[in-house]
C-alpha cells in the first residue's frame, strides 16, 4: 500500500503531559510527524491536535487506535486532505530597503494576496495563509531580495464531515448522572 | 500539636477532614481497599512513610530490597489476588528504578499503582537532588500518569488512578507528588470515581457481529479457540469453561492465558508459541476457524504474519480495540469484555462434537510426546533436566499451587509441564520478558493468596538480578518456596547460540556463587541436589515446609528447550529438535 497525506485530529482534555504522551505514540513506531499543531476546540476546555503524516492508510488506522487509547484523549479522527479544510500560515521578513527599491517586490506582494503585518524602518512582514504550495512559492519569490527570517506553521484543518464531540461529551454526562 | 479536635474546628464541612496531603494519600489508599504496599523510602516522600508509620495497624508496608522488587511484588500480588497492586518510590532513582516493573505491567496488563515522591514544586526543573522527570520518563509504559503539586488534587486523582489501573483492559498508572503537596493541609473528602468521560473501557457487544460468529462457528468444520490472559483478567472462567464444553472446539492457550482452564480439562489441548506444543502450532495452519479470546497474536505466539492461519476465518474477542486487526485481521471482531461475549456465544452456539479434528489434536500429541516430552519427564541420562524437575513438583503440588516464573529455558518449559487446577496460578513476565521478574513476583503471589501454595521456579542468570529480595522475605518470613534450575548458564540464549550462531557462548556461561550458603545467610533453609535419586526426596522435603524454603536443582549444562519456532518462521516449521 502506498503512502498518503493524512491529517489526524485528535480532541483531548487540558492535561499537563499529552503532548508527550501522543508524541510518543509517533516515536515508539519511528514515524515522523511532518506537522502539528494545537489549540483549543470548539469546546471550552477541550483542546484539538491537528498532526499530519505521510503513511499507509493500514498504518494511520492503528495510529489513531493507539491515540485514542489515550485515557484523556476524547476522540480522534483520520482524514485525507479530501475530507479537509485546510491551511497553513506563513511569516516573512525582509529588509526595508528591498522594499523601496525594488519595485518587483510590491508586485509579487500583490499578486500573492499576502498582507503587510508591520514595516520599519529596518525590515518589514508579510504573512501569506494558504496551501503548502503557495507559502513556498512565496518563499521562493522573496528569496532573492534577501529574506531575513521565514517562518511557517503546522497545517490547522476543519473537516468536511461533522466530528460529533458534544454528543460523545453529553453522552458521558447524561449515563453519569 | 494539631489535635482531631482541632481538625474538627477547622473544619467548615463536617465531612471533610483537615489533613495533609501525605495523610490523604494513605486514606485513599484504605478507601480502595490497598492495605498491602510495597515500597522503599527516600527523602522525597519521606511524608507518605510518616504517615504510613501512624496508620501501620491498617496498612501493611513491605519493604523491599530494591524498587524494583516493589513494582514486581505489587505484580505477583495483582495477578493472583486480581486487586490493584501498589508500590511506592522516592524521587530520582527511586522512580526510575520502578520503570521495568511498569513496563512489565504494562505489556501484561497487570494492574497497579505506583506512587512516587518529587522534589518541591518550586524546585521543579531545577535539576535538584534526585529530582527526574518520571512523568515524561514513565508516559510511554502507563496506562495513565499524573503529577501532582497540590495537596487538594489527592484525592480525585487517586481516585481515578485506582479506576484506571483496575477497569477496562487493566495497566499501571503512576502519580507522582510533590514533597509539598504532600505537606500541605488541605480539607480532605473522597469519592470514588465511576467514569471519565474520555475513556471507555467497556465497549458494547455488537448484536450484528455476534450474528456473525454464530454463522461462522456454525460452518466450522475444524475450529480452534487460542486464549489469553483477557479471560482471567476479565474474570471470565466460568464462561469459558462453559463455550469450549458446549462447542466442542479444542482450546489452546497463550502464555500468560495458562491455568485459566484447568490442565487437566480435556478440551486443554496445550500452548501455542515458539515453544508451545507441537499439535496446537501445526494446527493453528490448519484450522478453519480461529477464535482468539482475550489474546493479541504477538509475535512470539504468531511467528510469521504472511503464513499464519491464512486458511482461517477468524473471529477475535477483545476488549481493547487498539488490539483489534491490529497483527491479524479479524473476519469478525466481538469487541468487548469476553465474559459478556462468551456468555452471549454459549447461550446461542449448538452443542458440538469434533471427533475427527480433535483425532488430529491425539496424533500430533503423540509425536511430540514420543520425541520431547517422555525424554524431558522421565530422562535416563546422567543429568536431571527442568522437566523432571517440574514434574516433581506437580507431583507434591497436585496441580494447586500457584508457580511463579522468570524468565528463560526454566520458564518455557515449567509452563509447558506444570500442572494447574485452578484459575490466577501462573505468574510469569510474559510480554516483556524481565529476568529478576521471579523472586520479588513470588512475595506478592504468596501476599496475594496466602491460603496457597506459592512456587517460583527461577533461572541461575535471572536469580541474580533480584537476589536481594532475598532479604524482604527474611524479614516478612513470607512462605514462598523457591527452586532454582540452575544450569551455570543463561540456558536460552546459550541455546540460540547452539542453534543459530554456531555454538559461539559469548558471555553466557555463569560462575554462580554457592546459592545454600547465600539462602542460609538469610536463614532461609536451603537445600541442593543434583542427582536423581535424591530429588523426590528434596521436593518433598520443600513442599512439606511452612517456612520460605529454598532448593537448589542442578541441572544439565547444555539442554534445550523444545519443540521452537524460529523467529521469523511459520507456527508451521515447529522443529522438534
Amino acid at each position: 500500500m502506498e503512502n498518503k497525506t493524512y491529517t489526524i485530529s485528535v480532541y483531548t482534555e487540558n492535561n499537563v503531559g499529552l503532548l508527550n504522551r501522543i508524541s510518543a505514540i509517533f516515536l515508539k513506531r519511528h514515524i515522523n510527524i511532518e506537522s502539528f499543531s494545537t489549540s483549543e476546540s470548539e469546546i471550552p476546555n477541550v483542546f484539538r491536535f491537528v498532526i499530519v503524516v505521510n503513511m499507509t492508510t493500514e498504518k494511520v488506522i492503528k495510529i489513531v487506535k493507539q491515540i485514542e487509547k489515550q485515557i484523556d484523549v476524547i476522540k480522534a479522527f483520520y482524514h485525507t486532505d479530501e475530507e479537509t479544510i485546510f491551511q497553513e500560515n506563513a511569516l516573512y521578513k525582509v529588509k526595508s530597503s528591498a522594499l523601496f527599491e525594488e519595485r518587483q517586490i510590491q508586485n509579487i506582494i500583490k499578486q500573492s494576496h499576502a498582507n503587510i503585518v508591520t514595516v520599519s524602518p529596518e525590515f518589514f512582514v508579510i504573512e501569506k495563509t494558504g496551501f503548502r504550495n503557495e507559502t513556498e512559492q512565496l518563499r521562493k519569490e522573496l528569496a532573492p531580495f534577501g529574506l531575513l527570517q521565514f517562518v511557517r506553521s503546522g497545517r490547522i484543518s476543519v473537516t468536511k464531515a461533522k466530528m460529533g464531540i458534544s454528543e460523545i461529551l453529553n453522552t458521558f454526562k447524561n449515563t453519569n448522572t | 500539636m494539631e489535635t482531631t479536635t482541632d481538625k474538627k474546628v477547622k473544619n467548615a464541612n463536617p465531612k471533610t477532614l483537615h489533613i495533609s496531603g501525605a495523610e490523604a494519600v494513605i486514606r485513599c489508599l484504605l478507601a480502595e481497599d490497598a492495605n498491602l504496599v510495597y515500597g522503599y523510602p527516600g527523602g522525597a516522600i519521606m511524608p507518605i512513610y510518616d504517615e504510613l508509620y501512624k496508620f501501620q495497624d491498617q496498612l501493611h508496608h513491605v519493604l523491599t530490597r530494591h524498587e524494583q522488587g516493589a513494582t514486581h511484588a505489587a505484580q505477583g500480588f495483582a495477578r493472583t489476588s486480581g486487586k490493584v497492586g501498589v508500590a511506592l518510590a522516592t524521587s530520582g532513582p527511586g522512580a526510575t528504578n520502578l520503570v521495568t516493573g511498569i513496563a512489565d505491567a504494562q505489556i501484561d496488563s497487570t494492574p497497579m499503582v505506583c506512587i512516587t515522591g518529587q522534589v518541591a514544586s518550586h524546585l521543579l526543573g531545577s535539576d535538584a537532588f534526585q529530582e527526574t522527570d518520571i512523568i515524561g520518563i514513565s508516559t510511554p509504559v502507563t496506562k495513565w500518569n499524573y503529577q501532582i503539586t497540590k495537596a487538594s488534587e489527592i484525592p480525585e486523582i487517586m481516585a481515578k488512578a485506582f479506576y484506571i489501573a483496575r477497569s477496562g483492559r487493566p495497566g499501571p498508572v503512576l502519580i507522582d507528588i510533590t514533597k509539598d503537596a504532600q505537606f500541605e493541609q488541605f480539607d480532605f473528602s473522597y469519592e470514588k470515581c465511576t467514569g471519565i468521560r474520555s475513556y471507555q473501557p467497556y465497549p458494547t457487544l455488537s448484536p450484528e457481529s455476534l450474528e456473525e460468529a454464530l454463522v461462522l462457528i456454525g460452518q466450522a468444520k475444524k475450529p480452534l479457540v487460542v486464549w489469553g490472559q483477557g479471560v482471567i483478567l476479565g474474570r471470565a472462567e466460568e464462561e469459558f469453561k462453559a463455550f469450549v464444553e458446549k462447542s466442542g472446539i479444542p482450546a489452546v492457550w497463550t502464555i500468560l492465558g495458562l491455568s485459566a482452564l484447568p490442565t487437566e480439562h480435556p478440551s486443554n489441548r496445550g500452548m501455542v508459541g515458539m515453544h508451545g506444543n507441537y499439535a496446537p502450532n501445526l494446527l493453528t495452519n490448519e484450522c478453519d476457524l480461529l477464535i482468539a479470546v482475550g489474546m493479541r497474536f504477538d509475535d512470539r505466539v504468531t511467528g510469521d504474519l504472511s503464513t499464519y492461519a491464512k486458511q482461517a476465518k477468524v473471529i477475535h474477542l477483545e476488549l481493547d480495540p487498539a488490539e483489534v486487526n491490529k497483527n491479524v485481521m479479524a473476519d469478525v471482531v466481538l469487541l468487548s469484555d469476553c465474559k459478556v461475549s462468551l456468555q452471549a456465544l454459549t447461550d446461542r452456539i449448538q452443542s458440538k462434537t469434533y471427533p475427527k479434528w480433535i483425532q488430529r489434536f491425539d496424533e500430533l500429541d503423540a509425536i511430540e510426546r514420543k520425541k520431547v516430552i517422555h525424554s524431558d519427564l522421565n530422562p535416563t541420562k546422567p543429568g536431571l533436566t527442568m522437566g523432571e524437575a517440574v514434574g516433581m513438583i506437580n507431583k507434591y503440588s497436585k496441580g494447586d499451587a500457584v508457580i511463579v516464573t522468570d524468565v528463560g529455558q526454566h520458564q518455557m518449559v515449567a509452563c509447558r509441564y506444570a500442572k494447574f487446577n485452578q484459575s490466577k496460578s501462573n505468574v510469569t513476565s510474559g510480554g516483556l520478558g524481565t529476568m529478576g521478574f521471579a523472586l520479588p513476583a513470588a512475595i506478592g503471589a504468596k501476599m496475594g493468596a496466602l491460603d496457597r501454595e506459592v512456587v517460583a521456579i527461577i533461572g541461575d542468570g535471572g536469580y541474580q538480578m533480584t537476589i536481594q529480595e532475598l532479604g524482604t522475605i527474611f524479614q516478612q518470613q513470607i512462605a514462598v518456596k523457591i527452586v532454582v534450575l540452575n544450569n551455570d548458564f543463561l540456558g536460552m540464549v546459550r541455546q540460540w547460540q547452539q542453534l543459530f550462531f554456531d555454538k559461539r557462548y559469548a558471555s553466557t556461561e555463569m560462575v554462580n556463587p554457592d546459592f545454600v550458603m547465600i539462602a542460609q545467610g538469610y536463614q532461609i533453609q536451603a537445600k541442593r541436589v543434583s542427582e536423581r535419586k535424591d530429588l523426590d526426596q528434596a521436593v518433598q522435603e520443600m513442599m512439606a515446609s511452612d517456612k520460605p524454603y529454598f532448593l537448589e536443582i542442578c541441572v544439565e549444562k547444555e539442554g534445550n528447550v523444545f519443540p521452537m519456532i524460529p523467529t521469523g518462521a511459520s507456527v508451521s516449521d515447529i522443529r522438534l529438535e
